[in-house]
């Protein structure tokens, strides 16, 4: 019991650390002006455009294309494997399980590999590329530690060490429902769930901030049209009207 | 002590170098006086208690500029933009990756103004903001040309300009500014220009100008100045009144404004075109100075105004201008405010007013040089990718002979000239050789290729920086040219019998 009460307080915590963190951090990006428009041209000139330009970018990583085909493979690789993954472990929250979500189970369990070769891929191109090793942190390798750990205890399961997996869902839907369930006391379930937490705990203080960020990049999601309207933000609008006055 | 510098030698392509560490460290440029930094409302020295000046200016700038709070977080460090700039790729010192630059002020950010930098320092990379890390912002942050070659490329966007503008803008509040710029912008606010040429030689100049057109092509091709009435007003980077190539430029817009048949006129008050508040990141400044233009603009009564080639200028101009100094209203709405002579130069050939007798240029093989601020940061036309083939147009239907460099290194890809973004000083001439390397490399590729003669440009500091460099790589100073070289000299001058006024022939 003492298990499953550690684990649940921290699901809560780690949730409203991430949501929280995230939204403020959303907060902030959305109300710190842009006092200049700077895409990267050639952009697009209508917002019809610019969102297409902002899909090419988070789907198909567009940029990232053009500038190295092996951090773009890898970078592909984890992110895709990573949807999948995702997606696959909506069926530990819902009950009944959606059809789509079943659908998507037998890829989804595969796409684990695919992951772990993508962060592997990066995490030797880290080591072995003297200018990525030169800009790394600690905090970039124990990143991809991290992820490689969850991406680990996860695949163990699901081919090697089955956990019971029934009454973890049970635990999952009890937390969400505040009438808590039995955590299965499986350590490769817990290690994988403690790095899960983890990772929720510092996207909002770490470089995975680079998935909000890049909808707010002003390089890419602003309309080229600069000549037709003026762009003046609330804090440049102060120097006019005091100029004037 | 003038110390020798090692020119790069070009090889058949481009290698990324092994890291030198610190190799460019003792590079900085030479730090502004303090009346210089006064003459832009800047602190004159580095005060004591500099690092809480310096910090809370961060600060502000993090809450005025969105792009620099979200690069700040948003690098994965994937490493994609590390062998992107043309100064590291030249210089070879690690810290010239725009990556690595960024994280200059990153880890400064981080130890500051995040929870992760204030309790686990080691982990994240953050350091104090010593005075070890402000000479590497003075040294580093003066490497960096404002290109943008490595947001082209980034998969956030990130722009190390950017950076770049916020970094200066805090040497500059703890009065470490740089020379060149801060002093070029003070002539800008006493004189005028760039060049600090005040109005009579300016007029002096310009009537020269008239004089030697009118006895190379027997017609009398004017170069108002200060002319009230006129229907443009000609904004142009100083450099094109007398530098070379500079003025063939010049000469070239004059005399399509001629077969125009349009009245136009230079203004003494606005006698420049580069905006450098842009290159010290100075939203005040580049206000300060974009106002000219349109006091100018109000004064002279005009109905256009018109730019000429410049590269960072035409980025002021197209990007900011309406912004910083708009609305425009009392313009003639029937065209973009502004416009660039390109486009204006284009215009008139789709309508069938500009005979060009490409003939003339036979001895020129052609390859055009986008210059960075054009490429990355503006438009001409009304179709993105207009700066590309807009130029290429006017040079195709001015010359027989002309050829692309390698695709890699053209249109948003081009490699910068290496002397951009305020850099173009002598105290730096090692960095600009050295940052040339890459489009030199290319331009020695094409020149093997297809017997490249002369490199076409839009930008003054492309122009000059060539000039200075080219000879370094074994090429003569004298092969780059201005696009409306090419114009003027192929310029066919047809009698107009509606604007007889124009038919001065004499
Ligand atoms: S903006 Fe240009 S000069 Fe500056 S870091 Fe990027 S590529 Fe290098
Ligand atoms: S490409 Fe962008 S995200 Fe990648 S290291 Fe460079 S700045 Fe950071």
């Amino acid at each position: 019991m003492v298990l499953t009460t550690i684990y649940a307080l921290l699901f809560y915590f780690a949730t409203a650390v991430l949501l929280f963190g995230v939204g403020y951090k959303v907060y902030q990006y959305a109300s710190v002006p842009a006092p200049l428009k700077i895409p990267t041209t050639p952009a697009p000139t209508t917002r019809t455009g610019v969102v297409l330009r902002m899909l090419r970018e988070v789907i198909w990583f567009e940029s990232l294309f053009r500038a190295n085909k092996w951090i773009w493979l890898f970078g592909m690789l984890f992110h895709g494997a990573l949807w999948l993954v995702l997606l696959r472990h909506v069926r530990y929250f819902i009950d009944p399980v959606w059809t789509w979500v079943i659908l998507i189970q037998p890829i989804g369990k595969y796409a684990g590999f695919i992951m772990m070769i993508g962060l592997v891929g990066l995490l030797v191109r880290r080591i072995a590329v003297e200018r990525i090793r030169y800009i790394s942190s600690p905090s970039d390798y124990l990143m991809l530690v991290l992820l490689l750990a969850i991406g680990g205890s996860g695949l163990m399961m699901t081919f090697v060490l089955h956990t019971d997996i029934v009454q973890f869902k049970a635990f999952m839907l009890g937390v969400m429902t505040f009438s808590w369930q039995p955590i299965p006391p499986d350590p490769i379930l817990l290690l994988h769930l403690t790095a899960v937490l983890l990772l929720m705990i510092i996207f909002p203080y770490s470089k995975l901030l680079h998935a909000p960020g890049v909808f707010f990049s002003p390089t890419r999601n602003q309309v080229d049209n600069p000549r037709e309207q003026r762009h003046i933000a609330d804090w440049a609008k102060r120097l006019e009207d005091a100029s004037s006055s | 002590m003038a110390k020798t510098i090692d020119v790069p030698v070009l090889k058949p392509y481009i290698e990324i170098p092994k890291l030198q560490p610190d190799v460019m460290a003792g590079s900085g440029p030479y730090i502004a006086k303090p009346d210089m930094q006064a003459a832009l409302g800047f602190r004159g020295e580095l005060p004591e208690d500099w690092q809480s000046i310096a910090l809370n200016k961060m600060g502000e700038l993090l809450k005025k500029y969105r792009s620099f709070q979200v690069y700040m977080d948003a690098c994965v460090k994937c490493g994609a933009c590390t062998d992107k700039c043309h100064y590291l790729l030249g210089t070879a010192d690690p810290k010239n990756m725009p990556v690595a630059r960024q994280d200059l002020i990153r880890k400064v950010y981080r130890r500051y103004f995040t929870l992760a930098g204030k309790y686990f320092p080691k982990l994240v990379g953050a350091v104090d903001l010593t005075e070890e890390v402000l000479n590497d912002w003075h040294n580093y942050y003066h490497q960096c040309s404002e290109c943008r070659r490595c947001s082209v490329y980034c998969p956030y966007g990130i722009d190390t300009a950017e950076v770049t503008m916020a970094a200066r803008e805090i040497l500059n509040s703890i009065g470490r500014g740089q020379k060149y710029s801060n002093e070029i912008i003070g002539k800008v606010y006493k004189i005028g220009n760039n060049l600090g040429l005040p109005e009579p030689a300016l007029r002096d100049t310009l009537e020269g100008l008239e004089e030697d057109v009118e006895a190379d092509i027997g017609i009398k091709v004017r170069f108002p100045l200060d002319e009230a009435g006129a229907e443009i007003l000609l904004v142009t980077p100083s450099a094109d009144f007398f530098a070379e190539p500079h003025v063939d430029g010049l000469v070239g817009y004059a005399k399509v404004f001629h077969q125009a048949g349009v009245t136009w006129t230079l203004s003494s008050k606005a006698s420049e075109a580069a905006n450098f508040g842009l290159f010290i990141g100075s939203y005040e400044n580049m206000r300060r100075i974009a106002l000219r233009i349109r006091e100018a603009a109000i004064e002279l009564g005009v109905k256009r105004i018109v730019f000429g080639e410049c590269g960072h200028a035409w980025r002021v101009a197209y990007s900011f201008l309406n912004t910083l100094a708009g609305p425009f209203d009392f313009l003639d709405p029937r065209y973009p405010v502004p416009q660039h002579i390109c486009e204006f130069t284009y215009d008139l050939l789709q309508s069938g007013k500009l005979t060009l007798d490409k003939s003339v240029n036979d001895h020129r093989v052609m390859t055009f040089h986008d210059s960075c601020n054009v490429a990355r940061a503006s438009r001409m036309g009304n179709v993105p990718g207009g700066q590309f083939t807009i130029p290429r147009e006017l040079i195709k239907a001015a010359c027989n002979n002309f050829y692309d460099m390698a695709p890699e290194t053209i249109h948003d890809q081009t490699y910068c000239c290496g002397g951009g973004g305020g850099l173009l000083t002598d105290d730096l001439l090692e960095l600009r050789i050295k940052g040339a390397m890459p489009r030199m490399q290319a331009l020695q590729q094409a020149t093997e290729q297809y017997q490249i003669t002369h490199l076409a440009a839009i930008c003054a500091i492309c122009k000059s920086q060539f000039t200075k460099v080219l000879p370094y790589y074994g090429f003569k100073m004298d092969q780059v040219i201005s696009v409306h070289q090419l114009i003027g000299d192929a310029i066919v001058f047809q009698t107009d019998s509606e604007h007889p006024e124009n038919n001065t022939v004499t």
